[in-house]
């Protein structure tokens, strides 16, 4: 494979590793289907994109667009645990009230950053040419997978975790669900549009479409790192989660280099999505063995 | 009564004529307490028995703050609880379900279970979740069950039996010492020998730390052997309240013939009348 391939795979998968990440932590660890991604990964792009056409600094566009994903996911959040509206309308209103809000931010459907400052053309600077925006990209996901890992140790962090695992017990532990779930909901979120803001600059434009369908590639992400790597450990887990985001780029390369048009592969990922998840019926109905080592019993529980 | 001292001490748990009704208004209304009063002294261990639908759990639920109580007082210490949610009344209220998966998280580590237990009732913040002190902790306690659970502190409790898990929810219970501990008939989903170990733990965890308790039980047996009082429902009232001599010669028997003159009704669930071979 010639090495600008792998570069791409490696690059496109790094980028968009905390949008997984992300979609790990709701879906996963929260064990909430949030479809507030959607908008928060173009969310991000929107910030940053509009802060760098201003004028602006790319790294600050880049923080401010972590938080404004952390204040989308809250909303959701706010929205399901106090105004009681059921988990999936709630990510979905929010996903809904962000294309406005998008629209408002870019004030028009897309912004190129052509020419324009980003942080991987600042990064171009002092790094190894060519491989700049690898190594900048890989830089982000080592600081949130360590990040991420730290907090899900804490007492805080085991307790989003315990909230998505058992609701009940946690509560008769003293821990109020609904502020758990808001900030589990924040932190996705706020990876997502971390994701959207580096994906932004690195492609050097913005969409108010770029978002569509990022939860489904989130989940084919998550689900193909737990089938190839298992999730024992939380730490597993998250490595995972990377790798898969990883794979599902070289398999978007792969068949597309096949002659896929790009514009079925979003019907490709849905079906690698739909197989994943019915895969414990289909095991069922064919009398199929396991294929997935490791993985923990509540894990496979979970998903079936 | 209302806080004032009572045979000399504030009582510990005091309730004051709670009323619950479940779809009110509606044809499947059911008043599931009806003027429920009661009163438990600090350390007091109280065994609650009653046929099916006779409001022990539901009765158990409104004092940790599962459902809002429709009339009445609840009062832990002197001091009004029945508006607090239930996470903050978890903050000074242990509990144990009948079911031995609903008291642990699976996915998680025997150890990350316990450090959560023992942080029950304070502000969690972004301090390590798991000290080393708090291993040792986990590690003496664990090898007190007998089970060997002291050397998989990181096995996830999904990995754990049903007996082992309603071990671990027991000591996760009783770890920071609540001021009241709820049982709601936690050994009645486990076999015959793995309640009687599970049931030895826990009247030992409640001695050792003199535990206020109310248990919910099926088995009369079982009800009149532990504690020092036991109370039985029924519809949801209190129709009978024994302790002291009185409760030291009551018979299994004696205690369905009570009931039927109590209650002007045949003791009729399979599995309480199972017990009464014993």
């Amino acid at each position: 494979m010639p090495f600008d391939v792998v570069r791409g795979v490696l690059e496109q998968g790094l980028l968009w590793a905390p949008m997984v990440l992300g979609v790990y932590v709701t879906f996963r660890v929260l064990n909430y289907a949030d479809l507030t991604v959607d908008g928060s990964f173009t969310l991000g792009a929107a910030i940053a994109a509009r802060l760098i056409f201003a004028g602006g600094d790319p790294w600050l566009g880049t923080l401010l667009a972590l938080a404004a994903g952390g204040v989308a996911g809250a909303v959701t959040g706010l929205l399901h645990t106090h105004l009681k509206i059921p988990a999936l309308l709630s990510g979905i209103l929010t996903m809904i009230a962000l294309y406005s809000v998008n629209l408002r931010i870019m004030g028009r459907a897309n912004l190129s950053l052509l020419r324009a400052e980003t942080i991987f053309t600042d990064a171009a600077r002092w790094l190894t040419p060519g491989i700049a925006a690898l190594l900048l990209s890989f830089a982000f996901v080592v600081v949130v997978l360590v990040m991420l890992y730290a907090f899900l140790q804490t007492e805080l962090g085991m307790a989003v975790r315990a909230t998505g695992d058992n609701e009940q017990m946690i509560r008769s532990l003293g821990v109020n669900t609904g502020t758990m779930k808001v900030i589990g909901l924040s932190l996705g979120n706020a990876l997502c549009a971390l994701s959207g803001a580096l994906v932004g600059q690195f492609q050097k434009f913005a969409d108010i479409q770029m978002g569509i369908g990022m939860i489904i590639i989130g989940l084919a992400s998550v689900i193909i790192g737990e089938v190839l790597c298992g999730a024992p450990t939380v730490w597993r887990a998250l490595l995972a989660v990377v790798v898969g985001s990883i794979i599902y780029r070289a398999v978007v390369s792969l068949v597309l280099s096949l002659g896929l048009a790009p514009t079925d592969l979003k019907l490709l990922t849905a079906a690698i999505v739909t197989l994943a998840l019915a895969f414990p019926v289909l095991r069922r109905h064919f009398g199929w063995r396991t294929l997935a080592r490791g993985g923990s019993a509540a894990g496979i529980e979970r998903r079936g | 009564m209302a806080g004032e001292p009572w045979r000399g001490v504030v009582a510990l748990l005091e309730l004051n004529g709670v009323v619950k009704v479940f779809n009110r208004g509606n044809v499947n209304e059911k008043v599931a307490l009806d003027g429920v009063s009661l009163n438990l002294v600090p350390g007091e261990v109280v065994t609650i028995i009653g046929s099916n639908g006779a409001g022990k759990s539901t009765l158990l639920n409104v004092i940790a703050g599962v459902y809002e109580i429709d009339a009445g007082t609840i009062k832990i210490e002197g001091r009004e609880v029945q508006r607090e949610p239930e996470h903050v009344r978890s903050g000074y209220i242990g509990r144990v379900f009948q079911d031995p998966a609903l008291g642990t998280a699976a996915s998680m580590t025997i150890e990350e279970n316990l450090a959560m237990a023992c942080r029950r009732g304070k502000p969690r913040g972004l301090r390590r979740g798991i000290t080393r002190e708090e291993r040792e902790l986990f590690r003496r306690r664990l090898s007190l069950l007998g089970l060997g659970l002291e050397g998989r502190l990181t096995t996830k409790v999904g990995l754990l039996s049903g007996g082992q898990r309603q071990a671990l929810t027991v000591l996760m219970a009783t770890i920071s010492s609540p001021k009241l501990l709820l049982l709601d008939e936690h050994t009645a989903a486990l076999d015959p020998k793995t309640a009687v170990t599970v049931l030895a733990l826990t009247e030992r965890v409640i001695r050792e730390n003199n535990l206020t308790t109310l248990m919910v039980t099926h088995n009369m047996e079982q009800a009149l052997k532990i504690g020092t009082r036991t109370i039985m429902m029924h519809e949801g009232r209190i129709i009978l309240d024994i302790s002291g001599a009185e409760r030291k010669h009551v018979t299994v028997g004696d205690l369905l013939k009570m009931f039927e003159q109590v209650s002007g009704n045949t003791f009729n669930t399979d599995r309480v009348l199972l017990t009464r071979s014993f």
